[in-house]
């Protein structure tokens, strides 16, 4: 996995490529908390690249939600791969964590 | 049938997972089903290097094996505590944010993804067995 961030006028757009596994998906929740404790509170997560989620990558993803709301701040995805929809659909994530098809529509929405 | 035997720790999770993707990848060629054999796999394999062993190192071996071009069965044998994820009840999918927790998640994805699985306690091994049909 890996996570590119580029801060944005509306927020801070994160791109995550590759796999979101029991290994490698607590670096996700870890990053994205320095992010937070920086003062950043408005995420676009960019997941075209993502070509796998497990509960783990869930996990964190969750964490990092949970933290957003306590700071009113928010946590949007964008461009799920088919495979990493099902997961959020199946989960039931996808009632709770707003998806979005494209990162434009994402960042219209912060 | 192909096998892979390792130390039950989640050091070895990418060896695991390397093993189902080549194994699998020989019956069938679709990415989407593969992943979806990966992470039940993953999620059944996780449990066990958290759960199995709370003593002791112990070992996982894994088997794959297709009978024929259709049906592929996954069998994952642990000989640490006996333990049934299958029996839990399935976790609350509609809960709000604030309320939503993540345990039991992992095997509800396994049931979800698989068409078949089963578990069985033969002498002091765990015997999960998750089969997908192609």
């Amino acid at each position: 996995m890996e996570l590119n961030v580029k801060n944005e006028e509306k927020g801070t757009l994160v791109s995550v490529t590759g796999r979101m596994d029991a290994v490698s998906s607590p670096g996700f929740e870890v990053e994205l908390g320095k992010l937070i404790d920086e003062g950043n509170i408005n995420f676009v997560v960019d997941f075209s690249e993502l070509d796998y989620i497990s509960s783990s990558g869930l996990r964190s993803v969750l964490a990092t939600a949970k933290r957003l709301k306590g700071k009113n701040g928010q946590i949007l995805l964008a461009s799920l791969k088919d495979v990493v929809k099902e997961v959020f659909e199946i989960s039931g994530f996808s009632a709770i964590i707003p998806i979005y098809d494209s990162v434009e529509e994402a960042t219209a929405a912060l | 049938m192909k096998s892979i035997r390792l130390p039950a720790i989640i050091e070895n999770l990418d060896k695991f997972i390397d093993f189902v993707h080549t194994c699998v990848g020989e019956y069938i060629s679709i990415d989407k089903k593969i992943m979806e054999i990966e992470l039940a796999a993953e999620e059944a394999l996780v449990n066990i290097f958290k759960y199995a062993y709370p003593e002791k190192p112990g070992q996982v071996e894994m088997q794959c094996d297709s009978d024929d071009s259709k049906k592929i069965t996954i069998e994952i044998r642990d000989s640490g505590i006996p333990f049934n994820g299958l029996s839990r009840p399935d976790p609350d999918i509609t809960a709000d944010l604030g309320d939503r927790k993540i345990g039991g998640l992992g095997i509800f994805l396994i049931k979800k993804m698989a068409d078949e699985v089963r578990y069985n306690r033969s002498g002091d091994t765990n015997v999960l067995t998750i089969v997908f049909y192609a």
